[in-house]
């Protein structure tokens, strides 16, 4: 889901998306940064990403991922869903008081 | 359809997978430079940043893949490899597995055929069979027309009835005007059979109601197979006439192709064409005549229309106290037609099915010894991390290729066994025409296939999969101990082969003395060295008697050929159709129904000598017996027992119509079939009686068929060129046709028990000798401890010997309970008969003690010095 964010914002290849979490997380998350590429190719082979090559700024050449339509519209879903689930978590934290 | 695509393009994912991986670490190491480690340590610090290179890359191309299907492509193709390294092997294990599938397919589709599938008819669970309710012979089953007027008028639980002509094969058609003259056989049905049947010609059209009277417009519908044979299935024959006899009968049609008459109704026969059969007064007064069937109505059971028959005939009776043959059976028709067959057919289903068991037993065997082999590669896999069911699962598939590829050949030679099958006309089995390879046999094959993978495979799949990995991966194993488990398996195995093999010799063997004996039945008359020729002239007489010398110059004309010792006439042969009538001895007064029934045959003098049918007392008919002179008979012992019981038959007089007088009494002929005694029996002269049409000229010849051909076709054609003359067969043709399915159900019978016992001795051999090579080290020490080779060939031998006798004394037990299931097809010997058990005892014996010989053998030949060694 955070990774279908960030897409939206700008396509962007395999090590710039660990490097906008970081940053983009206060450094709050730390993921595993090799647990990004099978979850990638996961969203590669459900049609939410394209991936093409291309020249970075640093002349490297690297593989970039463009949010689709489809990944757009599964990204509002999940989001969707993830805001009821929190509301709800913060309602049963809210009962009474600690 | 993003799979598909993922298909094709997954080579190329992969490597764009391993590069993006690479080009993040190559930047992640960078990064790291930058921040000033050198290089050595950047490189390490973005790995471990990264985490598994290898797994993350193998997880990102799991995302592809189908597990399910990347390993079973996996086991598949390694088994292939295996298989093909041990090329013998795998080429008999799929030999003996296509042997065995290709015959229970085989197998299935006869039954499918005969006693399974429904008749290919509309609505053929509503068919019935109105049979007679007589005791024996044709006639007693048949119906008179009248029965089936009144039957079809008056009842209500059928929807129609209809019939044919059961005697067709007192009369012969001669088509004159294409070629040769030709007989034919027809057969005559009522208006509404083919239509209550469902049967439309797939050419032409049905029988009109002008056709069906009395003295009708003569018409004919061809049936599919002579229309194939002899009008080369050109259309055009529809609407032509063709010359039968003295009369043209127009062709009305053809019949279609998956309605054989024959195939159905009267098996083993040949049938042309179908005519009308005149529901009238005047078929009636020929007798009990029709094979009536009905169609019930939707909702009536047989026992209601039973039911309602008897009481409809209870009224046609008291309506007429005269009338006579008023009686009804009704039976579900698939039952009535194929129903005999059940046993005979259930024993070979059952008997392919073990001989299939022992295959696959002995598959697993082989397999199992295969396994000794391989326990290196499996400790190996399971070491690095194969669980046991992943290694099933690979021994499994190893099983399944085998089985599939001997499918594959089972469906093969199925398909040449149902070929045969449908090309004879020998057998006189119901619906063999119609056995096929269809969705069903295929579907049967299918599941034969995963059985036995799963039957021969699971055993070495489980042993296997179980060994203990230290003791298999150290080299040096001193083959004492391992394998027991598997030794002792093996033996399981072989002992339950020797036991099936015993129960299907046993069986094979009881019915291979059955048909013996059948075969060594004294007739009643001699078969050997005689021909029959099927003669009917077109020419018209004035009177009985010249047409009876017509015929008796034929006789003498035919005796005049060198080599032909006697000839004779008649009008019924044996094995063949018999009509019954009634006669009564004079001045007996006889309750209604309680007169004596008898089979009335018509023959020249000479005929009993020429068939060789023996005179008990008094003489043959001779020329003097003519029109003018005293009505004389013969009648045969059964008769003379019968009509005249405790006293001497000759002289007496028998009344019908006219008064006869007994002149002789010869012996009982079995007339109707090899298994049951004749009845009553009585020969009338042709000069004397005229009831009588085509008629069989027997000839008693020492020159075999081929030589006395040519000078029969002479003399019938010097007494009428018109003749037909190749309608003729030989007594022991006559005799096999009636053996036939017996004969049939022997021959595979056969077949499997000689398969099962090669099979079982092929186990037998094959366990002992890898029981010898297993053991060779220990044999070697004893030899060199100073046991002689004999002592070592002995004790192997006795080894042999005791699991023969195990397999031995289990089949035995089965083999009783099986050949007391069977007692209804055997025939003149009891279900224990000691000589077949004794036998299969004996050699069943021999073949283990064979199969151990050459491995003993080869053990007392082990030199101690060599086998140490290599220990």
């Amino acid at each position: 889901m955070m990774v279908l964010r960030l897409l939206h914002r700008r396509p962007l290849h395999g090590y710039a998306i660990v490097q906008e979490i970081h940053a983009v997380s206060d450094e709050l998350l730390q993921v595993e940064e090799g647990s990004l590429y099978p979850a990638l190719q996961r969203l590669l082979k459900d049609g939410l990403v394209t991936a093409h090559w291309d020249v970075s700024t640093t002349n490297r050449r690297v593989r970039v991922y463009t949010l689709t339509p489809a990944g757009l519209g599964h990204l509002h879903k999940e989001i969707r869903r993830f805001e009821s689930m929190l509301e709800g978590i913060r309602l049963v934290l809210a009962v009474g008081t600690l | 359809m993003n799979w598909l695509r993922s298909l094709f393009h997954r080579r190329q994912l992969y490597r764009d997978l391993a590069e993006e991986i690479q080009e993040h670490l190559d930047e992640a190491q960078e990064a790291l430079m930058q921040k000033g480690m050198s290089p050595r340590e950047a490189r390490e610090a973005a790995r471990k940043q990264f985490g598994n290179v290898a797994s993350v890359a193998e997880s990102g191309r799991e995302t592809w893949q189908w597990p399910a299907l990347e390993t079973f492509l996996m086991d598949f193709r390694y088994a292939l490899r295996q298989l093909r390294k041990d090329l013998s092997f795998t080429i008999v294990a799929i030999l003996i597995l296509g042997l065995g599938i290709g015959a229970t397919t085989a197998v299935f589709s006869v039954v499918n055929a005969v006693l399974i599938r429904p008749l290919p008819f509309r609505d053929p669970q509503r068919l019935a069979r109105v049979a007679n309710t007589g005791d024996s012979g044709l006639s007693s089953v048949t119906s008179r027309s009248s029965n089936l007027a009144d039957w079809k008028r008056m009842s209500s639980s059928f929807e129609d009835l209809a019939g044919y002509f059961a005697f067709y094969d007192y009369q012969r058609f001669t088509l004159y005007g294409k070629g040769e003259p030709e007989r034919l056989v027809g057969v005559g049905v009522t208006e509404s059979f083919l239509p209550m049947l469902g049967v439309q010609p797939t050419l032409g059209r049905q029988f009109v109601h002008e056709e069906c009277v009395w003295k009708g417009r003569p018409a004919i519908l061809l049936t599919h197979g002579f229309w194939e044979r002899r009008f080369a299935s050109d259309p055009s024959i529809v609407g032509q006439s063709l010359t039968l006899d003295n009369t043209n009968y127009s062709v009305v049609g053809v019949l279609p192709a998956n309605f054989d008459f024959a195939s159905v109704f009267v098996p083993g026969s040949r049938v042309d064409f179908l005519l009308p059969f005149p529901v009238s007064r005047e078929t009636d007064r020929q007798g009990n005549t029709l094979a009536i069937f009905g169609r019930m109505k939707p909702g009536v059971t047989v026992a209601k229309a039973q039911a309602e028959l008897d009481v409809i005939n209870d009224q046609l009776q008291k309506a007429d106290p005269n009338r006579w043959g008023l009686g009804a059976a009704v039976s579900e028709l698939r039952g009535q037609l194929t129903g005999r067959y059940r046993d005979a057919l259930t024993l070979l289903a059952l008997a392919v099915g073990l001989v299939l068991l022992i295959a696959c037993t002995n598959l697993s065997s082989l397999l199992l010894s295969r396994a000794a082999s391989r326990n290196k590669e499996i400790a190996i896999r399971s070491a690095i991390g194969a669980g046991r069911l992943r290694l099933v699962r690979q021994l499994l598939t190893e099983a399944f290729v085998l089985a599939t590829a001997g499918g594959v050949i089972g469906v093969l030679l199925a398909l040449l066994l149902t070929r045969s099958i449908r090309a004879t006309q020998a057998v006189t089995i119901p619906l063999l025409h119609s056995v096929r390879i269809d969705g069903e046999a295929l579907l049967v094959a299918l599941i034969l296939v995963l059985g036995c993978a799963l039957l021969f495979g699971i055993a070495p799949a489980l042993q296997l999969s179980g060994s203990k990995d230290s003791d298999a991966l150290r080299d040096s194993s001193r083959g004492l101990s391992e394998g027991q488990g598997r030794v002792r398996t093996r033996s399981a195995l072989v002992i339950a082969e020797v036991a099936l093999a015993c129960v299907l010799l046993v069986s094979a063997g009881l019915l291979l003395r059955s048909f013996y004996t059948l075969l060594n039945v004294d007739l009643g008359f001699q078969p050997a060295q005689r021909v029959s020729w099927r003669v009917e002239t077109n020419r018209r007489f004035e009177t009985l008697t010249e047409r009876a010398r017509f015929y008796l110059r034929l006789i003498e004309r035919v005796k005049e050929i060198p080599g032909v010792v006697t000839a004779g006439l008649t009008d019924t042969l044996p094995l063949g159709r018999n009509r019954e009538w009634s006669i009564g001895a004079k001045g007996v007064v006889y309750r209604d129904g309680e007169a004596p029934d008898i089979y009335p045959r018509m023959v020249s003098p000479g005929y009993l000598e020429t068939m060789g049918i023996r005179l008990r007392k008094g003489r043959d008919f001779s020329t003097n017996d003519t029109a003018d002179s005293r009505r004389v008979i013969l009648i045969n012992q059964a008769a003379e027992r019968a009509i005249f019981p405790g006293q001497d038959a000759l002289g007496k007089i028998l009344v019908n119509r006219e008064e006869w007088v007994v002149v002789g009494v010869v012996d009982n002929v079995r007339h109707s079939s090899l298994e049951e005694n004749g009845g009553s029996e009585v020969y009338f002269p042709i000069m004397q009686m005229g009831d009588w049409g085509a008629t069989d000229l027997v000839v008693r010849s020492t020159l075999p068929l081929s030589a006395l051909n040519g000078p029969m076709r002479i003399a019938l054609h010097e007494m009428d060129s018109k003749m037909p003359v190749d309608d003729f067969q030989t007594l022991g043709a006559v005799v096999d046709r009636a053996v036939s399915p017996r004969r049939f159900v022997l021959y595979l019978l056969g077949a499997f028990a000689i398969t099962a016992v090669i099979l079982a001795s092929l186990g037998i051999y094959g366990l002992i000798s890898y029981s010898v090579s297993r053991r060779a080290t220990e044999i070697g020490i004893r030899m060199a401890l100073g046991a002689s080779p004999q002592l070592v060939r002995k004790q192997i031998l006795r080894h042999t010997l005791t699991l023969g006798l195990a397999g031995i004394l289990l089949g035995t037990i089965g083999a009783i309970i099986v050949s007391r299931l069977m007692a209804s097809l055997l025939f003149g010997i009891s279900s224990t008969d000691f000589a077949t058990f004794a036998g299969t005892i004996v050699l069943l014996f021999l073949v283990a003690a064979t199969a151990g010989f050459l491995p003993a053998m080869r053990a007392s030949r082990i030199e101690p010095r060599v086998a140490l060694q290599e220990g």
